[in-house]
């Protein structure tokens, strides 16, 4: 309130004056000169947002900070893109330092003509745009074991949205001719750990990018300068970081983080390979956990619903529990497997409330309960958790994580 | 090697199979040179394609992992700011499993490229090819997976049946709700 332009003592008085002889808005004018203007800072050549802002992503301590996780603050999100700065962060190995000029993506093996290109020869080539969110495969995956996330950032926050834009892979694919015979890509990021995944031709080919722009600048390193292998749908690993490598083969290389890491324990011991698409998930994002609303009355209860398999259809919200869902109204453009916002007015009366949202998306498929999820596959899952997140406002506003 | 893909051009075409879509339409890059492939790790496939020669022993990997590996893993593999590397065989089916090389992983070849292009954490890239087999061989064995006469290579490590090879199955989602699959 400092810089603005707030009448002193002395022009209270006046305009109280003025305002009884009833010329307010006629005398305060010539006034201006007793507390001036502040001229702002000058322009910038690059942009910063307000110091008054204090969103950030959150991380666990530890003695290795290079692999780890840094889960965005969905809590304070708005509207359905992630700013690139706030975009949550997986990586096993630190961020690399790359030079664009010296990066090269090499595509090889079970090719007719093995090719080396360049950032710039990518960015040559016709270039594809879309909006699209990307989840860790281990998102939420606290919550097998117990619902224990106290809030959205630590227990839902390993998702994001960017507008993405890159060259489609299958155009690469075709300047190197891909022989016969093969069947899957390997693909491996230029970090520390030169991360490997094997992703099937068929993925690869149909609708996968190479992106080198995230939300109208080139991508931030943290999430893969220069160039990103980008798989719509599928759990974040998948989309290789700092890609450097694309080799065609006739099989699976069974990497460590498609084996050891990333795949689904079951109750029976044996653990589902190769789950790489990211079912339809929702969360409420206000009120949510660590929240407190101010006092009784009218709110929009608000989130932020997904699917890896395409458009959000329908969110269903319940305020008691899921006993009953209300139909939430959905923000336009619903894109498929885009961050789709949703919202329902919601009056607090004092009583407590348990609420929670549930998502559908175009295939049908139906955001499960934690219940039905441990039903079919027990509590050592690990990876893909996608079920509903209960928040508890209890009669004086304060909001808490609650199992159901 | 432009050429010579022009000239298969030509062939197909006049063999009239509708591979147009095969040939290049943008002409954008250059062959790979040496150089360009020495900034990739060498990615091992499960049958063994892809693994240099070299030979490693176990005691020779009780060296290595002493002096490389144990500052994180512990002396025995034990765990300390890096992973477990040992045990847990058996209790896959539990209410906590214990998911380590020697318990969970399906391959052995896995063990030399994650090793290869990943560790030691702080330096990868720094072993030689004989001493990722050494310290995959060590790390093996102290899983009871082979002797401490065994050494690996080439040709042996892909020969090794992990203990739960047969442990991984398709992906069936959807698995919950009204469009769920029948389990098989
Ligand atoms: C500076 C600490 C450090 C050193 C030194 C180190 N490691 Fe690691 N290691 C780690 C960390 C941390 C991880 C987990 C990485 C991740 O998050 O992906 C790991 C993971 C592993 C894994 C995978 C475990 C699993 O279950 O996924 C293996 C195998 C391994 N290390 C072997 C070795 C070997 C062999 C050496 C010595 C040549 C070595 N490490 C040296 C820290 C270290």
């Amino acid at each position: 309130m400092k810089n603005s332009k707030r009448p002193s003592r002395r022009q209270l008085l006046k305009m109280g004056a003025a305002a009884v002889g009833g010329g307010l808005l006629a005398q305060p004018k010539a006034l201006a000169a007793e507390s001036p203007g502040k001229l702002g800072i000058p322009l910038g050549p690059y942009g910063e947002r307000s110091p008054y802002e204090k969103a950030v992503r959150w991380r666990r301590d530890t003695k290795t900070p290079e692999t780890g996780s840094s889960f965005s603050p969905l809590q304070d999100s708005v509207g359905t893109l992630t700013p690139s700065s706030l975009h949550y962060e997986r990586h096993h190995a630190g961020i690399p330092f790359i030079d664009p000029a010296q990066h090269r993506l090499v595509i090889h093996g079970m090719v007719d003509r093995p090719l080396s290109l360049a950032v710039a020869d990518i960015k040559r080539l016709p270039s594809i745009t879309r909006i699209m969110v990307l989840e860790c495969g281990g998102n939420s995956g606290s919550e097998w074991t117990a619902i224990t996330g106290p809030d959205v950032q630590r227990s839902y926050g390993l998702v994001s949205c960017s507008e993405w834009t890159g060259v489609s892979l299958s155009l690469l694919l075709k300047e190197v001719g891909v022989k016969p015979d093969a069947s899957w890509v390997i693909a491996e990021g230029a970090d520390a750990c030169r991360m490997e995944r094997s992703v099937p031709l068929a993925k690869a080919l149909d609708d996968a990018l190479i992106a080198y722009g995230q939300n109208g600048e080139a991508l931030r390193p943290a999430q893969g300068y220069p160039l990103r292998l980008l798989l719509p749908g599928w759990e974040g690993n998948t989309n290789v970081k700092w890609l450097h490598s694309l080799k065609l083969t006739d099989q699976a290389y069974m990497a460590r983080d498609e084996t050891a890491k990333y795949s689904d324990l079951m109750p029976d011991g044996k653990a589902r390979i190769f789950t790489y698409r990211m079912e339809a998930k929702s969360v409420i994002t206000f009120p949510s956990g660590g929240q407190k609303l101010p006092g009784t009355g009218l709110y929009e209860l608000t989130g932020l619903a997904w699917s890896g398999s395409g458009r959000i259809e329908r969110v269903e919200i319940t305020t008691d529990g899921g006993k009953s869902w209300v139909a939430a109204k959905l923000h336009e453009p619903r894109l498929p497997i885009a961050f789709t916002r949703f919202r329902l007015p919601w009056r607090f009366d004092g009583r407590e409330a348990v609420i929670a949202s549930r998502a559908t998306d175009e295939t049908g498929y139906v955001q499960p309960t934690r219940e039905e999820l441990i039903a079919v596959r027990g509590t050592n899952s690990g990876y893909h958790f996608n079920g509903m997140k209960f928040w508890k406002i209890q009669t004086d506003g304060t909001v808490r994580n609650v199992e159901v | 090697m432009w050429k010579c893909s022009v000239v298969v051009g030509v062939v197909l075409l006049l063999a009239s199979i509708p591979l147009a879509s095969q040939s290049p339409t943008f002409g954008v890059g250059r062959p790979p040179t040496p150089e360009d492939f020495r900034e990739l790790a060498t990615a091992i496939a499960p049958d063994g394609t892809g693994l240099p020669e070299g030979s490693g022993t176990v005691a020779a990997g009780r060296e290595v992992f002493a002096a490389q590996c144990a500052r994180c893993h512990g002396q025995k593999a034990e765990g300390d700011i890096g992973p477990i590397l040992v045990g847990g065989q058996g209790t896959l089916r539990t209410p906590k499993p214990l998911k380590t090389v020697g318990s969970f992983w399906p391959y052995a070849t896995t063990l030399w490229d994650y090793i290869n292009r990943a560790m030691p954490f702080d330096k990868p890239g720094l072993l030689k090819s004989s001493e990722v087999y050494a310290a995959a061989a060590y790390i093996l064995n102290l899983n009871g997976i082979i002797g401490e006469a065994d050494v690996m290579d080439a040709k042996t490590l892909p020969k090794i049946r992990m203990p739960n090879r047969d442990g991984f199955v398709s992906d069936p989602r959807p698995d919950v709700g009204p469009k769920a699959k029948k389990p098989n």
